[in-house]
């Protein structure tokens, strides 16, 4: 390698780090020897380190990178792994592949942080398998951080099995900065004893769209799952939300829970599905879309906070 | 201190106030006692100045100042707060966050501060103080939180809506104390109450009547009145239950 692509090399890391700071990441665990991470600008991976039980293979391509990664059989990772995904420059294409397989009786936190600090215009497309082995668990928080513009059009899509006794928890977050346009996309099955949660925070202003689709099969019997999102809307922000729960064992038990904000002229739709084909399933949900509570913002007032700063509380409050 | 000049206002068409007169004194523990439907809430609200509850006349004098006109959050920074009957759920925000709004003065130790307000409420704060306000809590785990948050805005007058229901018998005494803990740091005290303990505890009461003040005075005898002859008026809802 010569001096110059080092220099050039360096230069990504340093903008990519400032970039996962901005999106609230911890740059420390980036550079850690115990800690799994895998650093992409761009389709360029600029760092990678793996830990004890964890397999990471990466394949650049054109406008993106391939990843595989793998969490060997019965290892329980202790540390999370870390993942972050940014395009520094203002405009871009990022494609990333990801199959990620849990061996079974394996446990692993993974936090990922994708980030488009600058972004004008920048496409960022995920398309995720995820396998969870039988008794094993992945925990994924993904944050992202779109910066202030806008212009961002990123679509997340999903698959993920959950197999007997395994567990998902996912948690989405893209409540700092702009959304710009986003249409998330995620699709679990799960089989006998599996657990299932799925987390969606989206906070969305000016002209940003959203389009967040959830769908959980509950195929195996005693199967679990909840699906709770919150979104907040400002200005002409819009959002369209699907949660659907299908119980087709017995025992399976599911909830959506959608809960949105709307202030200003924001527009925002949700759509509850709830599916059941074996008599002993059972699916709930909730779906409550409205002003911020009137009493809540008037109790902050009388604690001395002006109406703006008491919607403020009260909509991080939710999203936090 | 605060002062109420003939406050009229109606609700849907609706006359629920109907010519206020009050005045409470500086320091002054003060209890507005009536029957179910008397307009006490509605009182409180149109103190603390909430959407809805502009009166068509009337003045409300705050130290001399007329507060008629002003916003709550306006009236918020004179020194009023409302702990209302129903405390609002906050989902997400921490018992922490929510007492933190409350302190007005940015260079006190916060912490130190929820903490010693906590313990007056009688809550532990290493329990209770990262639990969620909206969540799981008990209705009067809840109020008093509510009562926590007061004391942390160190007031200068206090309306209390009935900050004695949903708590049992046994704490009841620990409400007047808290009353009296924020006559101690220098606030007024409005508190709405249908419990004689409470009402007995404080300096002055009145007694409310079909949307205005009937009587003002001694809270033994005010309570007494309210037992001897508002009670056998048939005019009362709660009369037929108290009677039997
Ligand atoms: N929006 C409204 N429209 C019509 N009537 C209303 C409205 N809001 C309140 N009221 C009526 O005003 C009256 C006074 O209500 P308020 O809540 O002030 O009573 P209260 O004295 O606090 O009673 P309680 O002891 O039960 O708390 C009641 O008869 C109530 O039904
Ligand atoms: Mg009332």
């Amino acid at each position: 390698m010569t001096v110059k692509t080092l220099k050039v090399l360096s230069e990504d890391l340093k903008n990519i780090d400032s970039a996962y700071a901005a999106a609230g990441g911890n740059t420390a665990a980036l550079h850690d020897h115990e800690v799994s991470s895998l650093v992409i600008s761009g389709s360029k991976v600029l760092s990678a380190n793996q830990t004890e039980g964890v397999v990471l293979e990466k394949e650049e391509q054109e406008n993106g990178v391939n990843i595989k990664l793998t969490i060997k059989k019965g290892y329980k990772i202790p540390n999370p792994v870390h993942l972050c995904f940014g395009v520094v420059p203002e405009d871009g294409l990022q494609q990333i592949n990801m199959d990620f397989v849990a061996e079974e009786a394996s446990s692993v936190e993974l936090i990922a942080h994708c980030t488009f600090p600058n972004a004008v215009k920048v496409i960022h497309k995920m398309e995720a398998k995820m396998h969870i082995g039988k008794n094993a668990s992945l925990i994924y928080n993904e944050t992202h951080f779109h910066g202030s513009y806008g212009g961002v059009q990123v679509s997340p899509k999903s698959f993920i099995k959950v197999e007997e006794g395994g567990r998902y928890l996912s948690n989405f977050t893209l409540v700092e900065g702009r959304v710009g346009c986003l249409d998330f996309d995620y699709d679990v099955a799960a089989e006998k004893d599996a657990l299932c949660e799925m987390i969606t925070k989206v906070y969305g202003k000016a002209e940003d769209r959203i389009k967040i689709k959830e769908r959980i099969s509950l195929n195996g019997e005693n199967s679990r799952s909840v699906i709770k999102s919150r979104i907040a809307l400002t200005e002409k922000a819009s959002s369209e939300f699907i949660g659907i729960t299908e119980g087709h064992a017995p025992q399976a038990r599911g909830h959506v829970d959608c809960m949105e904000v709307i202030q200003d002229e924001a527009k925002a739709e949700a759509v509850p599905i709830v599916r059941v084909d074996n008599p002993l399933a059972k699916v709930t949900h909730e779906a409550a879309i409205g002003c911020v509570d009137k009493k809540e913002v008037e109790t902050l007032m009388a604690r001395g906070l002006e109406e703006d700063e008491a919607v403020d509380v009260i909509v991080k409050g939710m999203l936090a | 201190m605060l002062c109420l000049k003939n406050l009229i206002l109606s609700r849907d068409g609706k006359k629920i106030l109907t010519g206020v007169n009050l005045e409470v004194g500086d320091g002054e523990i003060h209890s507005i006692i009536g029957s179910n439907g008397a307009g006490k809430s509605t009182l409180a609200y149109t103190l603390m100045g909430l959407q809805g509850y502009e009166p068509e006349e009337g003045k409300i004098f705050f130290n001399g100042e007329d507060l008629t006109s002003l916003s709550i959050t306006e009236r918020a920074k004179r020194g009023i707060t409302l702990a209302w009957q129903e405390p609002a759920r906050f989902e997400g925000l921490t018992v922490r966050d929510y007492l933190a709004i409350g302190v007005q003065d940015p260079d006190k130790n916060l912490e130190k501060e929820i903490w010693g307000a906590l313990e007056q409420v009688d809550l532990k704060p290493e329990k209770y103080i990262d639990r969620e306000v909206g969540e799981a809590l008990s209705g009067g785990e809840r109020k008093r939180i509510e009562l926590a948050s007061i004391l942390t805005m160190k007031p200068k007058l206090a309306i209390l809506d009935e900050p004695d229901s949903g708590i049992d018998v046994v704490s009841l005494k620990e409400i007047v104390t808290l009353i009296q803990a924020l006559k101690e740091n220098g606030a007024s005290v409005l508190v709405i109450t249908h419990r004689k303990e409470i009402a007995e505890a404080s300096d002055r009461a009145s007694l409310m009547c079909e949307g205005a003040v009937l009587r003002s005075g001694n809270p033994k005898e005010i309570s007494q009145f309210f037992i001897n002859r508002c009670i056998p008026c048939d005019n009362r809802l709660y009369s037929l239950e108290d009677r039997s």
